[in-house]
This record gives C-alpha cells, sequence and structure tokens, in this order.
C-alpha cells in the first residue's frame, strides 16, 4: 500500500514537469472572429501579424513575405553608413547567424532605412566584409516609404531623417514565428538580450505548433 | 630573539608601506585610464568592440600594438578629424569611414591611455600635453 502511494506521488510529480513545453508569449493587439464552420458559430483569435512586403536582397534577388512561407525570422531595421548603433547591432546579429547558419526554417532580414545610399552592391559588399554568406541573412533594400511604414507593423519606432545621426531608429530585433506573429523584441545592442533570443528562436523552432507549418 | 622578531616586523611594515605608496605619475596614469574606459565605452566600444576586437572586415581592430605604437602620435588626430581611405590593420585591409568624435583634449587623452594600454597595448600614460602637441601636427 505504502509503494502504491509512493508511486502515485511520483507519477503526480511528474505529470508536472515532463509534459509541459515551453512557449513564447504572442505579442500585439488582438481580436476575437466569429466564423460560421459546418454550419456552427467558432470564435477564433485574430491575431497581429505582420503585412505583405516586397524588397531586393544583396544579391539583387526579389524577396517578399511569402519568401518567409515556413520559415521563422528575426528582423531589424538599419543603414550601412550607420555611425551608432549598427555596428552594435551587427555584431550581435552575427552570433544569430552563426548559430543558425544553414538552417532552412530560418532567416535574418535586415531593413535598410537609408535605400538611397545602400544600393544592392554597397549591401553585398557589407554582407562580404561581415563574412555573411549564402541565404541566411537577407539585406534588404527597396522603396523607402514601404519600409517605414512596414516597421510600424513590427512595432518599432518609425525611422526618421536626423541631421546628425542622419537616421534615427531603434536596434530592436524582432522574432516572428511561421504564422507571421510577433514572438519577441530584443535590444540588439545588448548582448545578453541577444542571448536571450538564441534560446528563444531554440524553443520556437521546438514548439510542435510551428512544426505543422 | 625578540628583538630579531620586533625588527623584522618593522621591516615588513615598511616594505608594505613602500609598495602601496604611489607615485604622481602613477596616481594620474589610473585617473586617465579608469576615466578613459568610461569614454571608450560611450565613444568607440559600438564600432570597435568592448575588448578592441573590431568588427570582421568592416571595422579595425585595436589590437595590433604594432599600429598603435607606429602611430602614437597620430591617433590623437584619428579620434579628432576622423579617418578615411584604406587602413592597414593586423595585416587586414579596412576601408571604412571613421567619423570624427566630439572630444576635448583631456578626453582624447583619456580615452588613448586606455587604447594605449589596453587590448594588449602598453604605450604608457598619454598626457593632456602630449594630445595638445600631437593636434597641432595633424597630417
Amino acid at each position: 500500500m505504502r509503494q502504491l502511494l509512493g508511486i502515485l506521488i511520483l507519477c503526480l510529480l511528474f505529470a508536472c514537469t515532463s509534459n509541459k513545453i515551453k512557449t513564447l508569449p504572442i505579442y500585439g493587439d488582438r481580436e476575437p472572429i466569429t466564423k460560421i464552420t459546418d454550419g456552427k458559430e467558432v470564435t477564433d483569435t485574430l491575431y497581429h501579424t505582420i503585412p505583405a512586403f516586397a524588397f531586393v536582397n544583396q544579391y539583387g534577388d526579389s524577396i517578399t513575405n511569402d519568401s518567409l512561407n515556413g520559415k521563422i525570422y528575426v528582423a531589424d531595421f538599419f543603414f550601412t553608413t550607420c555611425p551608432s548603433i549598427c555596428p552594435s547591432m551587427h555584431r550581435n546579429m552575427l552570433k544569430v547567424y552563426k548559430e543558425f547558419e544553414g538552417a532552412t526554417d530560418f532567416r535574418i532580414l535586415s531593413h535598410s532605412i537609408d535605400p538611397k545610399y545602400d544600393s544592392v552592391q554597397v549591401l553585398k559588399k557589407y554582407a562580404d566584409a561581415l563574412d555573411v554568406k549564402g541565404n541566411t541573412w537577407w539585406l534588404l533594400q527597396g522603396d523607402k516609404e514601404a519600409t517605414y511604414t512596414l516597421s510600424k507593423s513590427y512595432l518599432v519606432t518609425t525611422p526618421r531623417e536626423d541631421e546628425k545621426e542622419k537616421f534615427i531608429h531603434d536596434g530592436y530585433f524582432i522574432l516572428i514565428d511561421k504564422q507571421k506573429r510577433i514572438r519577441g523584441a530584443y535590444d540588439g545592442t545588448v548582448e545578453e538580450q541577444v542571448i536571450k533570443l538564441i534560446e528563444d528562436i531554440k524553443i520556437l523552432r521546438n514548439d510542435p505548433e510551428q512544426a505543422t507549418k | 630573539m625578540k628583538k630579531a622578531g620586533i625588527i623584522i616586523s618593522l621591516c615588513a611594515a615598511i616594505i608594505v608601506f613602500v609598495a602601496s605608496c604611489q607615485t604622481d605619475q602613477q596616481i594620474e596614469y589610473m585617473r586617465y585610464y579608469s576615466g578613459g574606459q568610461g569614454l571608450y565605452t560611450v565613444n568607440c566600444q559600438n564600432c570597435h568592440g568592448k575588448n578592441g576586437e573590431g568588427l570582421s572586415a568592416l571595422m579595425p581592430p585595436l589590437t595590433d600594438t604594432a599600429f598603435i605604437s607606429k602611430n602614437k602620435d597620430q591617433l590623437a588626430c584619428y579620434i579628432k578629424n576622423g579617418m578615411t581611405g584604406m587602413v592597414k590593420v593586423s595585416g587586414k585591409f579596412y576601408n571604412n569611414t571613421m567619423p570624427p568624435i566630439e572630444l576635448s583634449p583631456i578626453e582624447i587623452a583619456k580615452v588613448l591611455t586606455y587604447v594605449g594600454n589596453s587590448f594588449g597595448n602598453r604605450v604608457g600614460l598619454i598626457s593632456l600635453k602630449d594630445v595638445e602637441n600631437n593636434l597641432k601636427n595633424c597630417k
């Protein structure tokens, strides 16, 4: 009897720990939607998602939101001649790049907020200087207004031009899941936060919800 | 026997006293160095890194001790006026623009004392006087 009780307690203990899978929160506004499925009224949650976009990467290839289908990605906003925070950001982003280099379900997107100067050739030169190869890390440029508008959907500060710093922007790395929802925001200039980002990417890749889509 | 003990402990006390006593120059060096460390974090670390490691082929490192000691008299000018064009550091070529950094001569002296005695460099104190002289002879 006593043995049985012991086993029961052990079972209870394991029930608490082993079945729980760590998941990341989902950020942004959400609203309930009601739709009729098979004649029944079903309520679902509509999450904030990243809208459609179309840019060009450092190889001159067209990159759209569809290029990210079935992929988890990290996005940031920068410009190659940035005198302030960008070197720190990309020193840290290189850590993320090296950790997941070659993974087919992962990308990094760095949007240039100075597309007039940051041509495809300039972005390629920048990628070469960072020793970034292949398709893991895309440096994107395109319509300036489209980039600035897109930044709003990532919930970061909209970039603006400044006489001294050329452009004002923030250094957040935004983690996006396969459903294009925001799952995390990390200060790209802070090493500890980027280490957290790498851990969170691993959690997200192991999330069963991410495996199916 | 008791006398010998007293003499030994007295000698030990004198040695400790002398060792802990710093010269004015050492105190000045420490003041420059610690002040420079803070200035480095704010003004230089973004590009050159926490340990002066630079950033890939984009930003040159500050760990080339030969470069630092050879160009010791030009370092103040690099900070004041920025740098453009090709530069060879640690056997690699860098071609990027360093913007002028808005620092006063005393701040330049402090940050150079920090850089000049960190990351493997050992050029000693770079004083305000050194910086003022060097700034007159910028190329």
